[in-house]
Order: C-alpha cells, then sequence, then structure tokens
C-alpha cells in the first residue's frame, strides 16, 4: 500500500511530492510501459511493430544460445564491477584523506574525462591498444617485446575499456563514504595493536560498505548493459546483451524482440538486486 | 619508579611550536593530569606518548626504554579518545574485544577478559548493542574498557568527561577515581577543566602555549603558583600588581599607585625588586563592615559592586580604588546578619601569609 501525502503536510513538501510522481511517470513509467508493449507485440515483416499480441518474443528467450550471451555479460559485468572496486578503493582512500586542496584537484581529475563524449573516448582506447597504437610502440620501444601484442578486439581490451568508462562511478561514492569515517578511528585502531593491514580490514573496509554498495549497483548495472565498448574494443566478435539488443533494434529491426531482452535483462539485474541485498545486507539492516 | 618520561621534547606543527621543551616525569600508578587551556599543547603530549605523533627533538621513555621510533600498536599504552573513537559497526563487545583480538588471544581469553571488564565498567547486559545505541555515559564507559582490558601500562584520557553533562560528569569523576585505584595503572588525563584536575589528580601539571609551567600536588599548585599565569588558572584569584619594595624573611612589600604597601608572601626562590603580582584567594578575604579589625597586616576599603547567591555560600565582588573587581566568597554560615548590598563600602582584610607575589 503506498502513502500518499496527507493534507497534514505542508504545501512545499506535498508540490515536490507531485512533481516527482509527474517525473516518474512522464520519464520512467511511461516509456517503460511502451516498451513493455511492444515486447508483446510482433514484428512486421519490413520491421515496425505489428500490434498483434503474443508471447513468443518472450518464448524466445530461453534459447541456450541467448543463455551464453547473458552469462557472460554478468561475467563481463561483474569482473568489472570488481576490479573498479580493487582499483577504486586506494584512489578513493588516498582522494579522501589528501589535504583540502589536494583533494580538489584529485576530483578534478576524476571528473575531467566527463567532460568529453563517451564514444570519442573509446575511440582513443583503440588509438592505444591497436597493433600499432601507443601501448605497443611503447612496449617495442623499451625492448619489452619484439612483436606487437594484438590487444584489440580481445575480452581484455573490452575488460579495460569497461574498467575504464565506469571507475569513476565506484571512485565518487567510495570517497563519499571513506570521508565520513573520523581519522580518529584509524588512530584508535592503532593504538589498540592493530597494525596498517588490520586498520584497514577491521575499520575502514567494513565503514566503506555503503560506498562499495553504491559504487557496484553504479557500475555493475550500466556495464551489464554496456553496447558501445564491446562494439567498438570487442569488435563485437564476442555477442554481449548490451550488443545483441542494439542489434535487435537497429540491425534486425526487431523491436519487439529486443524489447523483450531488455525486459529479461531488467529480470535478471533485479533478481541478482535481490539476491545481493539479501547476503550483504540483510545482516547489517539496522 | 617513573613509568613515563620525557626529555626535552619539541613538537611543532609547521609553523606553531605545539610542545616546546618539555622535561616531565611520571610516576608508576599515579594519576597525573595535564591542565590547560586548548591549544596549550596538552594532547600533543598524550599523543606523542601514545605513538600517534613523532617527537621533532627530545626523548619518550616508557619503562626505562627509549620509545620514540615506535609506532602506537606496539607501544604498551592505551589512550581514551576525545570523542571516545568507538567503531560504529562493532557491538559493545567486539569494541572491547578489538585490541585483545589483535594481539590473537584465544577466544576464551578474550571473552573472559571482556566479561571481566564489562562488569568493571558496569555495562553488563549492554553488551550485545551499537555505540550509537548507547547514552554519552555508557560510551565513555566502552571507551575506558575498551583501553583498559589491555592491561595498558599507561592510560592516556584526552579530555575524558568534555563531552558529559555537569551531572554526569560529577559521577564519572569518582567513577574514574575508583577504576584507577582499582586497576592500579597510571593514568595521564589531560583536561581544560580545573576542579577535575584538582580532584582526580595525585599531581597535575598546567600547560600554557606548549611549555609546562609548573608541576606540583594540586594542594603545592593551588597555594604555590609559580607564576600569575599559573594562578589565574587554578582557581578563583585577585590580584594586583605593583613594586616590590623591600624583602625580609620570606615576605615582600609591595607599592601599588593609590594603595598602602601590602605584605605578602615571597614565592619559593624569592623575587627580585622590581614590578610583581600580589595574589590573595577569594575564601582567604575577611570583609570587615565596622572598620577594620586588627589580626590582618593587609586592609583595603572597597565597595561592594555584585552579590551571588551560590546556595552554600555567598559569592561577593568588589571594587577597589583603582577600579580592579575582587571576588570573596563566605561561607553562609559565616555570613553577617546583614547580606552585604551592592554600593556598601567595606573593607577588605588579609593576613600577610594568605597572600603571595608573583613575579610578573
Amino acid at each position: 500500500m503506498i502513502h500518499l501525502p496527507s493534507h497534514s503536510l505542508p504545501l512545499p513538501l506535498k508540490c515536490s511530492f507531485w512533481a516527482a510522481a509527474l517525473l516518474l511517470i512522464v520519464f520512467f513509467l511511461f516509456p517503460l510501459l511502451v516498451v513493455f508493449g511492444v515486447s508483446l507485440a510482433s514484428r512486421g515483416l519490413y520491421g515496425g511493430v505489428e500490434w498483434v499480441g503474443t508471447l513468443e518474443n518472450y518464448r524466445r528467450l530461453a534459447d541456450p544460445l541467448l543463455g551464453m550471451i547473458f552469462l557472460r555479460s554478468i561475467l563481463f559485468a561483474s569482473m568489472t564491477t570488481l576490479v573498479c572496486a580493487l582499483v577504486g578503493f586506494p584512489l578513493a582512500y588516498a582522494v579522501a584523506r589528501v589535504s583540502q586542496r589536494w583533494q580538489l584537484v584529485f576530483l578534478t581529475l576524476v571528473m575531467i574525462p566527463f567532460w568529453t563524449n563517451f564514444l570519442v573516448r573509446t575511440y582513443a582506447w583503440i588509438l592505444i591498444l591497436r597493433a600499432d597504437g601507443v601501448f605497443n610502440s611503447l612496449l617495442i620501444q623499451l625492448g619489452v617485446q619484439s612483436e606487437p601484442l594484438s590487444l584489440l578486439f580481445t575480452d581484455f581490451a573490452v575488460g579495460i575499456g569497461l574498467v575504464y568508462g565506469y571507475l569513476p562511478f565506484m571512485v565518487l561514492p567510495l570517497i563519499v563514504a571513506i570521508e565520513r569515517i573520523p581519522p580518529q578511528l584509524e588512530e584508535a585502531a592503532y593504538d589498540l595493536y592493530a597494525s596498517m593491514g588490520g586498520m584497514f580490514r577491521h575499520v575502514i573496509l567494513p565503514l566503506s560498505k555503503p560506498g562499495f554498495i553504491a559504487g557496484g549497483v553504479l557500475v555493475f548495472i550500466p556495464s551489464l548493459g554496456a553496447f558501445i565498448t564491446p562494439y567498438l574494443l570487442g569488435g563485437g566478435q564476442k555477442m554481449l546483451i548490451g550488443t545483441l539488443i542494439q542489434q535487435e533494434f537497429l540491425i534486425s529491426r526487431d523491436w519487439p524482440f529486443g524489447s523483450a531482452l531488455s525486459f529479461g535483462l531488467m529480470g535478471i539485474v533485479l533478481m541478482l538486486g535481490f539476491v545481493v541485498s539479501r547476503t550483504f545486507l540483510g545482516r547489517s539492516a539496522r | 619508579m617513573h613509568t613515563v618520561v620525557l626529555e626535552n621534547v619539541v613538537k611543532t606543527h609547521g609553523q606553531v611550536v605545539a610542545v616546546d621543551d618539555v622535561t616531565l616525569s611520571i610516576k608508576s600508578g599515579e594519576f597525573f593530569s595535564i591542565l590547560g587551556p586548548s591549544g596549550s599543547g596538552k594532547t600533543t603530549i598524550l599523543r606523542l606518548i601514545a605513538g600517534l605523533d613523532v617527537p621533532d627533538s627530545g626523548t619518550i621513555t616508557l619503562q626505562q626504554r627509549i620509545v620514540n621510533a615506535d609506532p602506537p600498536h606496539v607501544r604498551p599504552v592505551n589512550m581514551v579518545f576525545q570523542h571516545y573513537a568507538l567503531f560504529p559497526h562493532m557491538t559493545v563487545f567486539e569494541n572491547i574485544a578489538f585490541g585483545l583480538r589483535m594481539h590473537r588471544q584465544s577466544r576464551q581469553d578474550i571473552r573472559e577478559a571482556v566479561e571481566e571488564m564489562v562488569a568493571l565498567v558496569r555495562l553488563k547486559g549492554k553488551t550485545q548493542r551499537f555505540p550509537a545505541q548507547l547514552s554519552g555515559g555508557e560510551q565513555q564507559r566502552v571507551a575506558l574498557a575498551r583501553a583498559l582490558v589491555n592491561r595498558p601500562v599507561v592510560l592516556l584520557l584526552d579530555e575524558p568527561l568534555a563531552a558529559l553533562d555537569q551531572q554526569l560528569r560529577q559521577d564519572m569523576q569518582a567513577e574514574l577515581k575508583r577504576l584507577q585505584q582499582e586497576v592500579n595503572a597510571t593514568f595521564i588525563c589531560v583536561t581544560h577543566q580545573q576542579d577535575e584536575a584538582l580532584m582526580l589528580s595525585d599531581r597535575l601539571g598546567v600547560m600554557h602555549r606548549g611549555t609546562l609551567l609548573q608541576v606540583g600536588t594540586p594542594q603545592e599548585i593551588y597555594e604555590q603558583p609559580v607564576s600569575s599565569t599559573v594562578a589565574k588558572f587554578i582557581g578563583l584569584s585577585n590580584s594586583l600588581s605593583g613594586m616590590v619594595t623591600r624583602t625580609e624573611n620570606n615576605f615582600c612589600w609591595i607599592q601599588a599607585e593609590a594603595f598602602p604597601t601590602v605584605m605578602a608572601r615571597c614565592p619559593e626562590g624569592g623575587v627580585e625588586h622590581g614590578s610583581a603580582t600580589v595574589m590573595v584567594r577569594p575564601e582567604r578575604l575577611h570583609i570587615s563592615v565596622d572598620g577594620p579589625v586588627n589580626g590582618y597586616e593587609n586592609t583595603f576599603p572597597a565597595i561592594v559592586h555584585h552579590v551571588v547567591f551560590h546556595g552554600n555560600e555567598m559569592f561577593y565582588q568588589f571594587r577597589l580604588r583603582n577600579d580592579a573587581i575582587w571576588t570573596a566568597r563566605v561561607p553562609i554560615a559565616g555570613t553577617h546578619a546583614r547580606p552585604l548590598v551592592p554600593g556598601q563600602s567595606v573593607y577588605l582584610q588579609w593576613a600577610a601569609h594568605d597572600g603571595l607575589v608573583l613575579s610578573s
């Protein structure tokens, strides 16, 4: 049962409630319903949507080949989240604990990439990773490698691209979480015989959990549906769910099946979210 | 035997000299307080002993061992932080057990030690709560237990009672004293509350701008302050500046403009001729309403300025000839039949040995 604001609520609160509700309906609920409607329709002979109701699109989701694509996407998204957490934590800790002036510098450096188009930044990675690219030239110049490594169009390249793209979404919530931990708690841990490792394990990491959860959600969900990075850096060789949905809409022109795929993806995200919150949040819910 | 010895310790924070050439020995098993206004460097001394700060120069000795370079986690001292610094994600039990866990003691030992400590600080039945679910006084007890459970050679307390309200503070003062006697450890307590320092300490040191001005028992410091800075910081005091005109048999004669010559005790080690300050404690002043009486070496005419009823005593403020305000405290039982009223002319009198000359 949804509790609507009662008459006793002050006017500004009432207004903002209805404004928020309206925004959600127009920009979130309505498009979602449209996609859901399309997912129940049929593909026209030359693409387009024919409003003939069917469950055929959802039946097609049971295809084992699709299962592989879903699994691979989850694997990529999980690895991206994990690597973002591993790389992001030391960075976030440093940013949270340096002096205010340096903090501004670091934060700006983290944010600067956002000022450029994501597509352009992904193309930049092609220049870095390809056989005659920056990275390989450097290795050959240094004599580490005599032949260029084939890095582009590999899982590794996709992984790098995803981590690069979503790292700020892990770092920013982590900075917020770590900044909230009073430095005195670290001193208390040292005073109570904790080594530096012990201090991080028992004090900083557990207290950064809200940051890891927020960052994890912000990285996992978009990297699960990512399509530009796997397409450009992976060369579209290994299908991921994001690229598949894009192809259904733009190349196969099968909007109904693309919509059903989107709902399948959403179902998986919700299910994973449920499982994760039960295992990680259940105990500390207080 | 001295547990903690600081020799010529200097610590600067950037341009600020937080601790300026401090030498201090603290005896085993004593309750030592460091009293001083905020920013006087007293907390830095605690941090230096704990190892959270490293001295620029000088040595810090713990139990005959120089510990300058030892990191905090190997020093046998524990600290009670000003705002307790309890781990918010751990229960009371886990907080108290933290130090023992880091020392890799067995579960059984940890359980027993924590339970003993929980009983000692009277927190039974609250071990499964989180710090946020405790009152300020209970958090304070957890902080104490978390430090004491490790059986530290020295317990460092940084303004331990500052965050508590008045009533709770008085209870915890008694509690601290009891705990110290029961665990028989050396306590070093930093505070800006003079009553706290006077009541709790076996000895105390007064700090001002990074230097240790005086070390002694509360009584010594109250009755024999070495300077007017110390006198002002411990208890209320009245003072008058003038020139030393004569010294004889440990007594000095001070001449202040517009006042009769004042006779007072000389400080230990004598006083140089020149400007000096006479200090008189408010409870040593005798108020004569109907003209001066015999038996007091010093007599000042004064006008009653302000009268405050304090329950068990009257608190008077007087205006002197030079417009200085002096205070006197008179127990209610000894108050005159007619209480003084503002504007009334009286005589303030005191014996020569109740006044102390301090070089300015």
